[in-house]
């Protein structure tokens, strides 16, 4: 293994099937050293299946592994060098924190002392120290699950893998710990593959974004990326809740596109759009609602107050739209009659 | 890849051991004994398998090219797929040729006629002995090495080590004696092939009979067995539902010591309540010579009969019954009858036409278990059974009594295995459709409806009556040890207990007492198999919950089939397979501790699986990825966890190895005699007195066992909520059947 390659994951031609069920049909893979890499995609796409044959806790029924440019594919789990934060964190309820986090190390032919030492070290690293002799029954949810990240991390392997850490957080103290690993990825510096099915989250912490359907990779790429020209309409609605409509592309230039939605002329960044009928993926935060008549008339279906913005639900000749607005002081009416506009930041041709 | 060489490498070095160290045959005097070792050189029978190689052995030298070929492998081949199959079908090999080596040559030359003239005369070799177990052992290891190096279970060698000897325990100790016991049928005292003995039994209308029904007479022992578990099975059922509706059901005071009655049975020697209503109902049971006092009238014999073993069944089994439906009563979640009762149905309607449907299963899963139990049941027919016995007593007396007749035994147990068999089935199919259990994780909150009125007073009373009942059947028990003789002289002594337990200290402690011989071999013996059992039980119930292979789920079916194996089934089994090479252990300890172990195991497999199924499984998996092998995860967090579980199942263990008859009965031997079979001894001598002091005795040695174990579990309530989980767990395993 040459240094350069610690940390390099490859997924080559992997196809896993679960009896006559085929979860994953071909998955071709390949995560840099360093890299944070997220499975993005709907519940049942496949990527804890994905994540757990890079463990090697799932065989893949054909295809190869790699890690860190060696051959895995046969190698059970705890003789790769990959560790794991499982969703429930699945620490040991009958060792202290200490223990837990210990554990790995002692199973690693580390003598007791030392790796407590190293443990010790460890929880410093998540910021813990102090609670290294308590039972993980008498930790919170959040600490609960750094002390699993501390598990995993004491080892220093090659790649960490963590499946939805943050589902059993409340909203508030998701946002802080998953800036916390981001931090902690970027300053040690491993590999990691992290598992959501929450775009946000996705969006929030990764190098690069794998949007997974039905066991397919349905595109892979940075955040704003994905963001900025999806693939195909599922991509437009799963990152970021895009309307997706009917458009036609009228005329492409210097890089720029114009395109004609119902009677409204609109220009987008072109990407690889020649003329002709298209798809547009309108992101929710660029429609504008006006009252009174316009070039794309609408009528208000619901309204719900948010606080900081609304959100509508607004009919018009093109079909639904569903938009927010940020201005709430003076909402429209549910059944009122509106004109829509289209900011053009947030609408992307669909290639 | 080392491992996998220096594994192997072991795995030669033992089969060296064993077939140039270890004695290869049985020896009488026993191995654990040495005594073998000084003798070593001048006597051929300790010598081990190269010493044994002779022309005339020559069934032998195969063994021989094996090792040698396990040795070239290991050196020539590199480890892999490739030398995975060869390795397994080396040890594969090695095992069918032991096996077909072993039962073709007997004691006394070829076992079959048919082989003589083939083969020409041989003589014969004696049991397989520490040495051939070993080599056997080995070739299990070799297939489990094989399969780890072609890739199997992710080539986990612990968990392919333990299947494949866990399968190679059960196809010794279940399989293989029942297989000896459907042969032993068509043998003859020679072992020669006959259809005799089963021609003679399998229409004997002393079995078959239904004169009963049509014209006179009595009806066949198969018939009146059945009925017999037919009348026990509906008794119980019906006696569990209304205890289990008094438990959860009404304001009725001491509903908790209703729970305390469900260890009754386990505790409690099986032929003890047939004792206790001798006492009470028999020719000179105190209620008889009362009833004769007053009226003048002799009841007579009525007792001994299906009568009183009906009576004596339903007062054992129905602490069973009131166990699996306090679970089904509760399981109807309270919702669905408010619900009812919320659409203006009242309790009398909520009860028949939602609450009780509801429980249908669960009364015929109860149902079943009774039926079960009953056919099973050995000890209160042997005390009370009289002229008129049962399949279960018929098959005893077949073997020890007069008539010696094998053959017979051995259709009488098909035929009774038949029977337990198609019941544990139907309880099967029968369930597997319909299971509206309706218990669910979440607490729905809602209280049970209490019962209707009408309902409520005749059950209350039923149940009240039932539970006095039982107590002065037990109270009579501890009380008849202290009288002199029963029935003639009711003064109070010690004299039973004295002769049975007495101890001298003339010089140094002498154990001068009866029973005491039997009792330090029964508590040796279950302290020995209390381990083993919770060892294997706990394993199968980890591969059964954890390990994905193929086969698991007939791997488990055929564990709790044997749960419908009745006890003397085994006991005639094992004597059929076990007294006569290839495997010689009749009149050992190793015997009653093997039928031990492979008759509690499903206790411990059931306590396991449940215990187990409430660990989440990502805790073996982090283990995993963290670098612990599958041994270490298995010891450092599986175990640790699940340490009330495994405290329960050494508990259980030990107390049913001690309360045990029907299968013991038939194993003990001079040397190891057991309590059980001693008391039985004692009854059927008359010796009423002693036997009741001495099963008193047992009953309160395990109380005591058992209060000891609860209070251990009890007070190991940890910290923030895992006390529930761990008594759940405690709990989960007294709800096995017995
Ligand atoms: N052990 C299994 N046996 C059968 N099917 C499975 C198993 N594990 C996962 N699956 C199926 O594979 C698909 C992918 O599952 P998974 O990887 O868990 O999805 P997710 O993307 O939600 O993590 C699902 O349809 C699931 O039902
Ligand atoms: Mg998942």
């Amino acid at each position: 293994m040459s240094f350069s390659q610690r940390g390099a994951v490859a997924f080559r031609g992997i196809r896993k099937a679960f009896g006559a069920f085929v979860a994953i049909p071909d998955l071709n893979l390949t995560i840099a050293p360093g890299e944070l890499v997220t499975l993005l995609g709907p519940s049942g796409c496949g990527k804890t299946t994905t994540l757990r044959m890079l463990a090697g806790l799932e065989a893949p029924t054909e295809g190869q592994i790699l890690i860190g440019g060696e051959d895995v594919t046969r190698l059970p789990a705890n003789r790769r060098d990959v560790s794991m934060v499982f969703q429930s964190y699945a620490l040991f309820p009958h060792m202290s924190v200490a223990q837990n986090v210990a554990y790995g190390l002692e199973a690693g032919g580390m003598k007791s002392r030392p790796a407590r030492a190293a443990a010790r070290e460890g929880l410093d690293l998540v910021g813990l120290s102090g609670m290294a002799d308590r039972l993980p029954s008498e930790l919170s949810g959040g600490q609960q699950q750094r002390v699993a990240v501390a598990r995993a991390l004491v080892l220093e392997p090659q790649v960490l893998l963590l499946d939805e850490p943050l589902s059993n957080l409340d909203a508030r103290l998701r946002r802080r710990v998953r800036t916390e690993i981001r931090e902690l990825q970027q300053r040690l510096g491993f590999t990691a593959v992290y598992v959501t099915h929450d775009q946000e989250e996705a969006l929030a912490v990764s190098d690069r974004i794998v949007v997974m359907l039905e066991g397919q990779v349905a595109q892979a790429g940075p955040p704003r990326e994905l963001y900025e020209a999806p693939a195909s309409e599922f991509i437009a609605d799963f990152i970021g809740e895009a309307n997706v409509i009917d458009c036609e592309v009228t005329q492409v230039s210097d890089g720029t596109a114009t395109v004609a939605i119902g009677a409204v002329q609109q220009t987008v960044p072109a990407r690889e759009a020649v003329p002709g009928p298209a798809k547009l993926a309108v992101r929710a935060n660029a429609i504008r609602l006006r009252p009174g008549r316009g070039e794309l008339p609408g009528r208000v279906l619901s309204a719900a107050y948010l606080g900081d913005h609304m959100e509508y639900e607004v009919e018009t000749d093109l079909g639904r739209f569903f938009a927010i607005v940020a201005e709430s002081d003076t909402p429209m009416p549910q059944g009122s009659d509106i004109a829509v506009e289209f900011r053009s930041r947030g609408l992307a041709l669909i290639t | 890849m080392t491992r996998e060489n220096r594994r192997l490498d072991l795995l030669l070095l033992a089969a060296l051991f064993c077939c140039a160290a270890l004695p290869w045959y049985h020896i009488r005097s026993g191995f654990y004994g040495f005594d073998w070792l000084s003798d070593w050189a001048g006597e051929p029978l300790f010598w081990p398998l190269v010493a044994q190689l002779s022309p005339a052995q020559w069934w032998l030298w195969p063994f021989v090219p094996l090792v040698i070929a396990v040795g070239l492998l290991r050196h020539l081949c590199a480890p892999g797929p490739d030398r995975g199959g060869r390795l397994m079908a080396l040890g594969a090999a090695g095992l069918v040729w032991l096996l077909v080596e072993g039962l073709a040559v007997g004691l006394r030359g070829w076992n079959w006629s048919l082989w003589e003239t083939l083969f020409g005369p041989v003589a014969g070799q004696p049991a397989f002995g520490a040495g051939a177990v070993g080599l056997a052992l080995c070739c299990l290891a070799m297939i489990s090495f094989g399969l780890a190096e072609r890739g199997a279970l992710k080539g986990d060698v612990f968990v392919l080590s333990a299947i494949t000897l866990l399968v190679g325990l059960v196809a010794t100790f279940v399989l293989y004696p029942l297989l000896s016991m459907f042969t032993g049928a068509f043998q003859d005292f020679r072992g020669a092939f006959t259809t005799e003995g089963v021609a003679k039994n399998i229409g004997d209308p002393q079995i078959w009979s239904l004169r009963c029904v049509v014209g006179t007479g009595g009806c066949g022992v198969a018939w009146r067995t059945f009925f017999l578990a037919l009348c026990t099975a509906t008794g119980t059922t019906l006696l569990g539902l209304a205890f289990a509706l008094v438990a959860t059901r009404t304001r009725m005071p001491f509903k908790k010591g209703l729970r305390l009655m469900t260890v009754l049975p386990i505790i409690t020697p099986p032929f003890v309540i047939g004792l206790s209503l001798i006492l009470m109902f028999g020719r000179s049971g105190f209620v008889t010579e009362f009833i004769g006092d007053v009226t003048g009238w002799d009841p007579g014999r009525w007792l001994y009969g299906l009568t009183g073993i009906w009576i004596a069944q339903m007062l054992s089994f129905t602490p069973i019954a009131f166990l699996v439906l306090v679970g089904v009563v509760e399981g109807v979640s309270p919702s669905m009858e408010e619900a009812s009762q919320t659409m203006r149905a009242g309790r009398w309607r909520t009860f028949r036409k939602v609450s009780l449907p509801l429980m249908a299963p669960g009364l015929a899963n109860a149902f079943l278990i009774g039926f079960i139990e009953s056919m099973a049941d050995f000890g209160n027919p042997l005390v009370l059974g009289g002229s008129g016995g049962v399949l279960s007593t018929e098959i005893f007396f077949a073997v020890v009594g007069a008539q010696h007749d094998p053959a017979r035994a051995a259709v009488l147990a098909t035929v009774l295995l038949c029977f337990t068999l198609s019941a544990f089935l139907a309880q099967r199919l029968w369930l597997g459709r319909r299971n509206f259990a309706t218990l669910s994780g979440k607490g729905d909150g809602g209280r049970h409806a209490l019962l209707p009125r009408r309902v409520a007073a005749p059950v209350i009373a039923l149940v009240t009556g039932w539970s006095l009942f039982t107590l002065f059947v037990y109270g009579m028990i501890l009380f008849g040890g202290f009288v002199k003789v029963w029935g003639l002289d009711h003064s109070l002594t010690l004299a039973h207990y004295v002769r049975a337990f007495s101890v001298s200290f003339g010089d140094g402690l002498a154990w001068t007492g009866v029973a005491w011989d039997s009792f330090w071999t029964t508590m040796k013996i279950a302290l020995i198999a209390a381990p083993l059992t919770a060892a294997v039980g706990l394993l199968t119930a980890w591969l059964i919950v954890r390990q994905r292979f193929p086969g698991r789920g007939v791997f488990e079916f055929a564990l709790m089939l044997s749960f419908a194996i009745p006890g003397t089934v085994i006991g005639i089994s094992y004597i059929m397979a076990f007294n006569l090479p290839p495997i010689q252990m009749t009149g050992t300890a190793l015997i009653l501790i093997f039928c031990f172990v492979f008759r509690n195991m499903p206790v411990g497999v059931r306590g396991g699986v449940a215990a187990m199924s409430q660990l989440d499984g990502s805790l073996d998996e982090a283990s995993l990825t963290l670098g612990a092998s599958s041994p270490r995860t298995l010891f450092k967090v599986i175990l640790p966890l699940l340490r009330p579980a495994i405290l329960a199942a050494l508990v259980y263990s030990f107390v049913r190895a001690v309360t045990s008859i029907s299968a013991v009965i038939f194993l003990v031997s001079a040397k190891y005699n057991m309590a059980t079979a001693y008391i039985v001894g004692l009854v059927e001598n008359g010796d009423y007195g002693v036997a009741i002091a001495y099963s008193s005795v047992l009953i309160v040695v395990m109380i005591s066992v058992i209060g000891g174990f609860q209070l251990l579990v009890g007070d190991r309530r940890l910290r923030r909520g895992e006390g529930d989980a761990r008594r759940a767990a405690a709990r989960r395993i007294e709800e096995v059947p017995a």
